[in-house]
């Protein structure tokens, strides 16, 4: 049942909502509010891996619930995000293996994923990524060298959250997801219709804050969607060791929100449920749990060795349900992409690459008195000490290499 | 939904409130009624609700903060004034209260949420150490998360397990949050006021055993004071005070600690020994110049705390002040804390939490000539 079409609620006081919001669409559909918010028996599915569209029927919906297929210039701005996500994915992890870049998590194969996640926002909108979602990130309008200098290991973060909308991509996993139901809640006082996106992996699912999160956001009735990227490994801990529900989206109802299951490798299904969801919330109908499947095409990182804890049969297989080919091949057939519309994109793309290259390949000179200013907005005394103290050390290893220069 | 509530003005927003705050101090202070007994239950509580009033974008909550107004009563009557959108209770999970304030802050609010006691604060631990304590630095100063998390700490009231450690040394070893405690009735509106008014992230340690402790004070002037120095910026934070001048020898106390310390010094000055107690009022920032300033003039020091002693604040006191005051020390500087034991129970409490006798046999040590 879902996330259905044509279910909105109004948005009342948090304390009623939620049964409200319940009350009418079991009352609206004649099913019981567990039918109401479990997802559907099959992930959604539009475009198959081959690039066909998939028959209205056996897309996975319930009847009468079906997503109508995103506009065509919707889909050609996700292949071309697709397309330049995944070359800055390749680019970074060969920036990597340079030594340019300390670690590079690549979402190389999880691109629909995170070309979906920051297409279904407005710029009023927020989002919460981890550390894999950089090309998220990016598609959200960041530049991609300031995403990256988090990996470049000259600071720990390269945008401003509150310019773009975009949290810190944050490592301790689902803490996050506070903070967007945090952000979520304030604009809902404020009266705005802020939609705030949320992003955690499979293994995440495991953490307390998961919990604490979603059922906030139940609670608090906030327009916060939960969207999970099961790409099947927590490094190399697979998801059967995580859960044993039917399936993450599962986990929704018992927070008293609904969840739908979408195939993580097709772009068409990922905006068409993401769409929907961002359009609900902002009316209203509260948190929403969206569960991609896809899978880690990669290792971890460059520091983790996959071969040790999956078969490169299974690699292989997920390999033919590439979300960028797919796209390419649905796009081409339907007459939406020849080779000069290609061209251009790979062009983009290249272009964004070299941009890459030019701005991790720059020695961007540290400053060491940059640790201590910006601790505190009011710096206390302890710091300013040290800071002199720094800089004392400095300034005399600086006399000593210049005596040491005269003295040749 | 609600026009009320708008963006903070100092952090992360645009919409000024610092006018609306000025004038709505001014208005309050109207009501000024002179000294008179005051909790410091009350204190803190008079100082949410007067924050509340000034700056829209205060929000409360916690756990059993709304109807009921806290365990300890601090937040009552707030949801009565100021509506359950701005003083609420949340689900029971701590991580859940500090992880959306996080959230809050960023998006133009001003938290002050209640951790129920400081033993129910550890759920929350991540959030505040990798995020409440990181996100300035982490953003160069972009995202500024002004938020208070009000911790009741501390022994004395013959609590059962869980409901009486000294957490503070946790979040004071934590770069990047401020730790407040006030030990007196007026600090703890003024100290708390501007712990809502920093852009920095503050700890707010009560020490639950003086939530009942009464000073004569007078609320209206406090608040009057308050409105004086949001405009000359005169706060606070790393200031120390000397809550009792004497001669002879330093007690330096924070918290709960300082009435205990101040009953030492009044038992000593019976004997015939002038000891001066400093009350550290912010543990971060200290403050290094007072406490120092007394132990050059002293010539000895005793350090006081509730919290065990081992790799605590009571131990950095003792390193800050030795590296400061080495040549002007008759004595090893002594300390006395809790024994390096967990929090015990009520029937045990006496024996565990630094006494008036204690501290006197510690000062006796402290290499007297004759």
């Amino acid at each position: 049942m879902t996330i259905s079409a044509d279910h909105t609620a109004t948005d009342t006081p948090s304390t009623a909502a939620p049964e409200n919001a319940l009350t009418e669409a079991v009352q609206k559909f004649g099913i019981t509010v567990e039918d109401y918010m479990l997802p559907a028996r099959h992930q959604i599915q539009m475009v198959d891996p081959d690039g066909s569209l998939k028959p209205k029927g056996e897309q996975g919906t319930q009847p009468g619930h079906e997503y109508p297929v995103p506009g065509d210039k919707e889909l050609l701005e996700a292949y071309e995000q697709l397309v330049v996500g995944r070359r800055v994915n390749d680019q970074n992890s060969a920036l990597v293996r340079q030594g340019r870049m300390a670690v590079y998590p690549s979402s190389h194969g999880q691109e629909a994923c995170q070309v979906a996640a920051a297409m279904c926002l407005s710029d009023g909108d927020w989002m919460f990524p981890t550390y894999r979602d950089a090309v998220a990130v990016m598609t959200r309008g960041v530049d991609p060298v300031q995403v990256m200098t988090i990996f470049r290991g000259d600071w720990h973060g390269g945008y401003d959250p509150l310019k773009y909308k975009v949290g810190i991509q944050c490592t301790p996993l689902t803490t996050q997801l506070l903070h967007a139901v945090g952000v979520a809640h304030a604009a809902k006082l404020r009266g705005e219709d802020t939609v705030v996106l949320a992003m955690c992996g499979d293994g995440a699912t495991s953490e307390g804050d998961f919990h604490e999160a979603l059922n906030f956001a139940a609670v608090f009735h906030l327009p916060v969607i939960f969207f999970v990227q099961n790409n099947k490994y927590a490094i190399s801990v697979p998801l059967a060791h995580q859960s044993v529900a039917p399936s993450l989206a599962h986990k929704a109802v018992g927070y008293g929100m609904a969840g739908e299951r979408v195939d993580g490798n097709d772009v068409v299904a990922l905006l068409a449920v993401l769409d929907r969801a961002v359009k609900l919330a902002r009316e209203g109908s509260g948190p929403l749990l969206v569960e991609a499947n896809t899978y880690r095409m990669q290792a971890h990182t460059n520091a983790d060795d996959d071969t040790r804890y999956r078969e490169s049969a299974e690699v292989a297989e997920w390999r033919a349900k590439d979300p960028v080919n797919r796209m390419r091949t649905y796009l081409t057939d339907r007459g939406l992409l020849d080779d000069d519309g290609e061209a251009r994109i790979r062009e983009h793309a290249e272009a964004v690459a070299a941009q890459l290259r030019e701005g991790l390949g720059e020695d961007v000179p540290v400053d060491p008195q940059e640790l201590f200013r910006h601790v505190f907005a009011v710096q206390t005394p302890q710091l300013k000490e040290q800071s002199a103290l720094l800089a004392d050390e400095l300034a005399r290893d600086a006399a000593a290499n210049d005596s040491k220069e005269a003295g040749k | 939904m609600s026009p009320t509530i708008t963006t903070s003005s100092e952090a992360n927003g645009n919409v000024s409130a610092a006018t609306a705050r000025a004038a709505a101090s001014a208005a309050a202070s109207a009501e000024a009624t002179g000294p008179q007994p005051v909790t410091m239950a009350k204190a803190l509580n008079t100082a949410l609700a007067d924050a509340m009033h000034a700056d829209s974008s205060v929000l409360v909550f916690g756990e059993d903060v709304g109807l009921l107004g806290g365990v300890f009563r601090i937040t009552d009557g707030l949801t009565a004034t100021f509506g359950e959108q701005r003083c609420f209770d949340t689900p029971l999970a701590e991580s859940g209260i500090v992880g959306m304030a996080v959230g809050m802050a960023i998006n133009g609010m001003r938290p002050v949420i209640e951790m129920q006691f400081d033993a129910f604060a550890y759920p929350a631990f991540e959030q505040i150490v990798s995020h409440v304590a990181k996100m300035h630095n982490r953003t160069k100063g972009t995202v500024k998360l002004p938020m208070v998390i009000r911790i009741p700490y501390g022994g004395g009231i013959g609590g059962v397990e869980h409901h009486c450690d000294s957490s503070e040394s946790y979040y004071a070893h934590t770069a990047g949050l401020k730790v407040y405690t006030p030990a007196t009735v007026a600090d703890g509106y003024r100290m708390l006021r501007e712990a809502i008014d920093s852009d920095d992230p503050v700890v707010f340690m009560e020490p639950k055993k003086m939530y009942w402790t009464k000073d004569s004070v007078d609320l209206g002037e406090l608040r009057r004071l308050h409105t004086e120095g949001t405009t000359t910026g005169r706060t606070s934070e790393g200031r120390a005070a000397v809550a009792r001048p004497g001669t002879d020898a330093t007690l330096i106390a924070y918290g709960p600690s300082v009435p205990t310390a101040l009953a030492a010094a009044e038992a000593a000055a019976l004997e015939g020994r002038s000891l001066e107690v400093i009350d550290v009022r912010t543990i971060v920032p200290f403050d290094d110049e007072t406490v120092c300033e007394s132990v050059r003039k002293t010539g000895r020091a005793v350090v006081i705390a509730e919290a065990h002693g081992f790799a605590s604040v009571s131990s950095e006191i003792v390193a800050r002040v030795q590296e400061r005051c080495f040549h002007y020390l008759a004595a090893p500087i002594r300390r006395v804390t809790g024994f390096d034991v967990p929090y015990p129970a009520p029937k045990l409490e006496k024996y565990y939490l630094p006494g008036v006798d204690r501290i006197l046999d510690a000062v006796d040590d402290l290499q007297w000539e004759n």
